[in-house]
């Protein structure tokens, strides 16, 4: 297609589908890939501490774990975690945004305010005061991330239907007597799905980070998982002898988080020309 | 002007309204019973009804809220579980260090990103533009967790420059409190060498803070930079013998500001919440470690009135965000 | 005194393209006489822009000047040494909307411009505070020049606050702030509606004379080329196919191209332009 052979002569855009690729495919095949599967869980007090060598790329962590598989494992939920929260919010604020958008009067004014409301707090400090209320675990954690991430997906999706909705093709289907639900669903939909990608990937990006956040802050993620974050934060009260233990779990944090948002700005160039910067 | 802000108060009591009804909300869905919480475990069910009364458990809903707004308006949130004392008072006492820090990452952040986001635009295309770029796309990705770590690392422990935690070194007096910001205080009233330490404490968070900001502020100054260079007035200028530094400092350079300036406006609010990262690794006595304690101790009513503030000082933050842009470019102004 | 003032001699610039390099100007021929206005003209595209930002030292970034030479009073501009020189010119802007820059008042440009080619007669140098009165004055005096209705007032007043005819007459007077040797006017009346136009050439024809200024006057109009030039220099396509006396050319024109160029003009039919027409 045309618009993939544009997406791929944007470098930053290809690098960063390279290395979410990659990740997947770590994260998808981790078992198989990691050098040492058995010290995903297994410890073994004898090898803990040791920095990075020919046995170990990432050396070990205090239960004398190999980092290194413990971070390419970290790979799968970190992608679980943020492709779950993502869907969710998407599940929540799509619907609403497009319902905003479409219809005109009470309802919609509700559902923006409901956004803004969400919007109000920074995202992390909502997410954090949502998880602590709910359950300690993963998906409390999850939950509260979507909670705090619909408002944008409703806003994205609000912004677009209006655009479209003004166009003349919507009033005719109207006119046509077509009932708003298979206008929306068939028409609608459709032409705001690249704005709403470009959001999700974006989005990716961001859950990972804030995900991490939260593990590193002992919300979400428990051990003995190798979630990044709580990897990192495990690692503390090791500096500064053993760097490697906090160095390679961040840097995958980097890395990963790196690959959405370079595809997420290519996605955002082709999507919205206008919106380009100057690179 | 004046008609604006009254305007804008106006449209963001609904949002701090909702906010308050929300916290409200979530107070409500707490699992336990506060009641027979504080009664303790072998209260019998006539006393815990007794407490239930004392705390107003046994109004209607609607009341409850009323006399919860009273409570919040006055300031009161309850006390906290794990301090013991009014939460109101705990935030009052760390509020001013939370200020501190995010006023020192905002300037780092704009002057930084300014700075850098000018040399790369005016370097387009060398090597320092391409590393720029590089950097700053990198630092968007980068958890400040980790970057505190790592700055911990490097310049705390390993070459031993720049203090690893805290305000100020242990055994230091703070300075006569007038603002609560150590830097302002400590000029006030001429302390040299508090002024000198809490600079040097403030360095490695506030960096930590301003990252992502700054590569955020460079960026968009290097685009506009960019895109304003493109512009005839340029070509011009160029033309009737101007040198290279002299069309960007001052000309260039303030027909690109206001894209950077709405940046750093909006850099605020993500201040706030990266400071509870910052807050709880360097341990800065501020609203975010406080947070971070409050959800480990799992103290609600903590925690939802440091929701509350943060969203109060978000809205009006925003507010004047608005006001700023509105000042320097007329455009949006005419609505002032 | 002999010889002429500005001279350019077999000037070839060429500009990176699809594929290799592609000249714009083919080995352009012009001579400027001490006193003379000469005329510029061809259709669009055929370089006298490029030509004139050449002799400017504004050329773009990418474009390479592979021969020639650009003597003024003898001095070849293209060297280190001779670049220095060019504050001998003064430079007059095609689109007077566009050429100012919105956000300072006209009097700090202008300023600007007399901080870096100097006061008439004197070097280039940072301006000191005591000498900014002297400064103003002689600002005030080129504003009165160019009939710029309230000249003192309008240092302090901003580029969008003036009319597009007043804009012209402000850099009319920026040119002539360092009351330079040669003139270089790029199309300054095409952004202009016509009565402003004649009002603007007066104002040029008197300006020349009363300052004592040889132009190059760059369009692509015979009818201003017929009013305000003495020799008229013609360019097709990065080359000058033909050059001599306007009388003459317009009476007979060697190339056909020219022809089509003179008869271009709406007042062809009469065929004496305007009042105060070259003789």
């Amino acid at each position: 297609m045309l618009v993939l052979k544009k997406l791929l002569r944007d470098i930053p855009a290809v690098l960063g589908l390279v290395i979410i690729l990659t990740v997947a495919l770590l994260a998808i095949f981790a078992w198989q890939i990691a050098p040492h599967p058995e010290q995903i869980y297994g410890t073994n007090i004898l090898r803990r501490l040791r920095p990075p060598s020919a046995d170990h790329w990432m050396g070990t962590d205090a239960l004398g774990r190999d980092i290194f598989s413990r971070v390419i494992l970290g790979a799968r939920s970190a992608l679980i975690i943020a492709l779950g929260v993502v869907g969710l919010s998407m599940l929540i604020g799509v619907p609403l945004g497009l319902y905003a958008g479409y219809s005109r009067g009470f309802g919609s004014s509700a559902v923006m305010r409901l956004a803004d409301l969400f919007l109000a707090v920074p995202q992390l400090i909502l997410a954090l005061a949502v998880a602590q209320l709910l359950s300690r675990g993963l998906e409390s954690a999850m939950i509260a991330l979507s909670l705090t991430y619909w408002p944008f997906f409703t806003r994205t999706a609000y912004s677009e239907t209006l655009r479209i909705r003004s166009s003349l093709f919507v009033e005719a289907l109207e006119g046509l007597g077509a009932s708003p639900l298979r206008i929306v669903a068939l028409h609608i939909l459709p032409n705001i799905a690249a704005p709403l990608i470009v959001r999700a990937t974006i989005g990716m990006g961001f859950m990972i980070l804030t995900a991490a956040t939260l593990g590193f802050l002992g919300i979400g993620a428990t051990p003995p998982s190798p979630e990044w974050g709580l990897m990192v934060a495990e690692s503390r009260q090791y500096l500064p002898q053993s760097w490697w233990y906090a160095a390679f779990p961040g840097f995958a944090i980097l890395l990963t988080v790196l690959g959405f948002n370079l595809l997420g700005d290519g996605l955002r160039d082709l999507v919205d020309p206008k919106l380009r910067r100057s690179r | 002007m004046i008609l604006f802000l009254i305007r804008r108060l106006l449209l963001v009591i609904p949002v701090l309204l909702g906010l308050l009804l929300l916290t409200f909300v979530m107070i409500r869905m707490v699992p336990t019973d506060p009641a027979a919480a504080l009664a303790g475990e072998n209260a019998t069910a006539a006393q815990i009804a007794a407490i239930r009364t004392d705390l107003g458990l046994d109004r209607p809903v609607v009341l409850q809220f009323l006399s919860y707004l009273g409570q919040v308006l006055q300031g009161d949130f309850g006390v906290s579980l794990y301090s013991n004392r009014a939460i109101g008072a705990d935030i009052l006492q760390r509020l001013p260090a939370t200020l501190e820090l995010t006023f020192v990452a905002l300037i780092f952040a704009a002057v930084g990103g300014i700075a850098i986001g000018t040399a790369a635009a005016v370097w387009h295309n060398s090597w320092f533009d391409h590393l720029i770029r590089l950097v700053t796309v990198a630092g968007l990705a980068m958890a400040s967790f980790w970057l505190a770590i790592m700055l911990q690392f490097v310049f705390s422990m390993d070459l031993g420059w720049l203090p690893l935690r805290g305000r100020l070194p242990t055994g230091m007096t703070p300075p006569m409190a007038i603002t609560g910001l150590y830097t302002v205080d400590s000029i006030l009233t001429l302390n040299g060498t508090t002024l000198w330490a809490s600079l040097r404490h403030l360095a490695l968070p506030g960096a930590t803070l301003a990252f992502g900001g700054l590569a955020t502020v460079a960026r968009f100054t290097r685009s506009s930079l960019l895109e304003t260079l493109q512009n005839d007035y340029i070509t011009y200028e160029r033309a009737v013998g101007f040198p290279r530094w002299r069309i960007v400092l001052p000309y260039a350079l303030r027909n690109s500001l206001v894209s950077p300036l709405n940046q750093i406006g909006l850099l605020f609010g993500g201040f706030i919440s990266g400071a509870v990262v910052v807050e709880a690794i360097f341990d800065w006595p501020g609203l975010g470690s406080y947070l971070v304690g409050a959800i480990l101790t799992a103290d609600f009513n903590a925690t939802l009135a440091v929701t509350l503030v943060v969203g109060v000082i978000y809205a009006l933050v925003n507010i004047a965000v608005d006001l700023v842009q509105g000042l320097i470019d007329p455009r949006i102004g005419k609505d002032l | 005194m002999a010889g002429p003032i500005l001279e350019v001699q077999d000037l070839r610039l060429s500009v990176p393209g699809e594929q290799g390099r592609v000249e714009i100007l083919k080995g352009v021929d012009l001579s400027l006489n001490r006193g003379e206005v000469l005329g510029v003209a061809g259709e669009s595209g055929c370089g006298k822009s490029t030509l004139i930002k050449a002799i400017l030292g504004i050329s773009p970034r990418r474009s390479r000047i592979d021969t020639g030479r650009i003597l003024l009073d003898g001095q070849d501009l293209l060297t280190p040494e001779g670049a220095k020189l060019r504050r001998s010119f003064g430079f007059i802007p095609q689109d007077p909307w566009l050429a100012m820059n919105p956000l300072f008042r006209i009097g700090t440009q202008m300023m600007e411009i007399l901080r870096w080619n100097g006061l008439p007669g004197e070097e280039p140098r940072p301006i000191r505070w005591r000498d900014r009165a002297r400064y103003r004055a002689h600002l005030v005096s080129l504003l009165k020049a160019v009939h710029l209705p309230d000249p003192e007032g309008a240092l302090d007043r901003y580029p969008h606050q003036f009319s597009g005819g007043q804009r012209q007459r402000i850099l009319i007077a920026a040119a002539l702030a360092s009351r330079p040797r040669v003139l270089l006017a790029d199309e300054p009346t095409t952004a202009l509606d016509v009565t402003t136009q004649l009002e603007i050439l007066k104002l040029l024809q008197d300006l020349a004379e009363e300052f004592d200024t040889s132009m190059l006057f760059v369009t692509h109009d015979f009818g201003v080329i017929s009013q305000l030039c003495d020799r008229v220099t013609v360019m097709l396509a990065g080359q000058v196919v033909e050059t001599g006396e306007t009388r003459q050319i317009i009476d007979a024109p060697r190339e056909a191209y020219t022809a089509k160029l003179i008869d271009a003009h709406p007042d062809r039919g009469g065929f004496c332009f305007f009042e105060g027409a070259q003789a």
